[in-house]
């Protein structure tokens, strides 16, 4: 956010508070708590990437050292990532990130088949599922959107009826970004299988944080983002059967077997390898400890009256997406933000539009509900003093609110 | 996304809250985005006029809805009623140092928030007459 310059670079806590000099915001506390939407470069990644920049900057495709180097170091960092979701080298093609991924994982194969033939789906994915279900739609393609029920979960069931001999692909996410909840992506994956559908799931969320086996969990294709998972912006991957054939959104150069020409991102890749291996040793550690501060932060905050937390469980560790009656969201995010907590909300009125967000609207909440949303997404720098503070900052904010709200006690 | 100054109302918005006795009370909706803001006004007589004396707004909506809403407030207070009835989402949004366009309609909320609480009060005083 613009408005808050912050003085230090630090996240731990110190204490103090945010200082209102007429519009000159000094913080001493920062408090990130909205890992879901990224996470910070961890100090161990960035060090792997930092030859690569300009030091060992070949393209990987030039044939001399400079070359070489850079190539060695990409197919490393392959191997690494094939072996992190056990799949193979071959099978892992690098992109630009989440939205790529899944963009051309999509179309890739949808644009293989026939204009009458089907892409089915859920009414909870990310937009760079979505949007790009509707652009194939335009395109000729069939698209079906799954329901989820009010816990946020796509029912197996549902996924049977809806495969028709002319679906070519089912794509349902394997953690939703908004309520953390998991889908029963290996049952999906084998009704798909059982009805030789081809089955992709947006990862973007549980990749270097929940245990992936493309094998065991019946998948086809998988996207992943290093962003999410203390990686580099701006790179990701796509998983994709050897056997598979889909067709590149990009033209140029052979890069990546033609699927994804452009000049490979060395150290973003090298970055991404490496952050997944530590997020892989890390992840039963971290996934307790988060998920130990993320009960409390919820336990604790639904002790605020009318209150409630969005979607069932399994839930992602860090994800604590909660809900406050009478208030609205972003009033709530910026009022946060002054004391220096960051969060997010999903609701109406962002910089988007007037919409709510589309995951609470398909979980049954009504709107008033959707606007009173707030999603807290912990992470690796996050201590039990980050939740003390925002379990202190954050009923007088709801408090405050709720004392100009109209819709209090009518 | 908002000017300073909006961001200095949101953050200390004198006129949210509501009027105990108030003589007229307009309640309304925005369907697009589902906020909500109920304007209470307090009337006194001046020189023969209707003169405003206290504007206070309960708001359910967005930053710029309680910025707006604070805002109605303060240049309503002290003016005729008819002067009151004719201010703009416009006069709100300069006083604020802009809006975004798409939080224009927050700004028209504020303004019909204030018209239903005039007429409200004209209703109520005509049948009273
Ligand atoms: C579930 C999901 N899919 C896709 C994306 C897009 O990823 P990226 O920002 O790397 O394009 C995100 C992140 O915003 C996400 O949460
Ligand atoms: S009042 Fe609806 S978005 Fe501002």
């Amino acid at each position: 956010m613009k408005l808050l310059k912050s003085t230090t670079k630090n996240t731990a806590v110190n204490a103090g508070d945010v200082t209102n000099n007429t519009g000159n915001y000094t913080m001493t506390k920062r408090v990130y708590l909205d890992h879901a939407a990224t996470t910070p470069l961890d100090k161990r990644v960035l060090k792997v990437m930092e030859p690569y920049f300009s030091e060992k900057f070949g393209n990987a495709a030039s044939t001399h050292f400079f070359g070489e180097e850079a190539e060695e170091a990409v197919e490393k960092a392959r191997e690494d990532i094939a072996k992190a979701i056990n799949a193979k080298p071959g099978e892992i093609y690098f992109t630009s990130g989440g939205t790529e991924s899944d963009n051309l994982a999509l179309a890739g194969i949808m644009r293989t088949g026939k204009k009458c033939e089907q892409l089915v789906t859920s009414n909870i994915e990310h937009h760079a599922i979505i949007r790009t279900a509707d652009s194939l739609k335009k395109e000729g393609f069939e698209t079906k959107f799954l329901s989820v029920n009010k816990k946020g979960f796509i029912q197996i069931e549902d996924v049977e009826k809806a495969l028709k001999k002319k679906t070519r692909l089912v794509s349902v996410m394997h953690a939703n970004n908004e309520i953390g909840t998991i889908q029963p992506i290996k049952e999906i994956g084998e009704a798909c299988h059982k009805k030789e559908t081809l089955f992709h799931s947006d990862a973007v969320q549980t990749v270097g944080k929940e245990k992936i086996d493309v094998e065991k969990m019946n998948i086809d294709m998988l996207s992943a983002s290093a962003h999410k998972f203390y990686g580099p912006k701006g790179v990701g991957f796509l998983f994709k059967r050897e056997e598979i054939k889909i067709e590149p959104l990009m033209f140029g150069g052979s890069h990546e077997k033609g699927l994804r020409p452009s000049t490979s991102n060395t150290p973003g890749i090298v970055g991404m390898a490496k952050a997944l291996k530590i997020g892989i040793i890390e992840m039963d550690e971290e996934n307790a400890r988060e998920k130990k501060m993320r009960d409390r932060l919820v336990k604790e905050s639904l002790e605020i009256k009318n209150s409630w937390i969005n979607g069932g469980f399994p839930k992602i560790a860090g994800c604590a997406p909660l809900g406050f009656d009478f208030v609205e969201g972003q009033s709530m995010l910026l009022m946060l933000s002054d004391k220096g907590i960051a969060a997010s909300t999903g609701s109406a009125c962002n910089s988007e539009g007037l919409l709510p967000s589309h995951v609470l609207t398909a979980l049954g909440l009504p709107r008033v509900k959707c606007h009173g949303s707030l999603r807290f997404t912990l992470g690796r720098e996050n201590t039990d003093t980050d939740i003390d503070y925002v379990l202190e900052v954050l009923p007088p904010i709801v408090k405050k609110l709720r004392e100009i709200s109209p819709l209090r006690g009518k | 996304m908002f000017s300073k100054k909006t961001m200095e109302v949101f953050r200390n918005p004198k006129h949210v809250g509501f009027i105990k006795d108030a003589d007229g009370i307009g309640r309304v909706g925005n369907p697009s985005c589902g906020d909500i803001m109920w304007v209470y006004i307090k009337v006194k007589q001046k020189n023969g006029k209707e003169i405003l004396e206290d504007v206070k707004v309960k708001t359910f909506g967005c930053v710029a809805a309680i910025a707006t809403a604070s805002t109605v407030g303060e240049i309503a207070i002290g003016k005729a009623l008819d002067k009151a009835i004719a201010i703009t989402e416009k006069d709100i949004a300069k006083k604020l140092g802009g809006l975004p366009k798409e939080k224009m309609h927050c700004s028209t909320l504020s303004k019909k928030g204030l018209k239903a609480a005039i007429e409200d009060y004209r209703n109520k005083k005509e049948k009273a007459d």
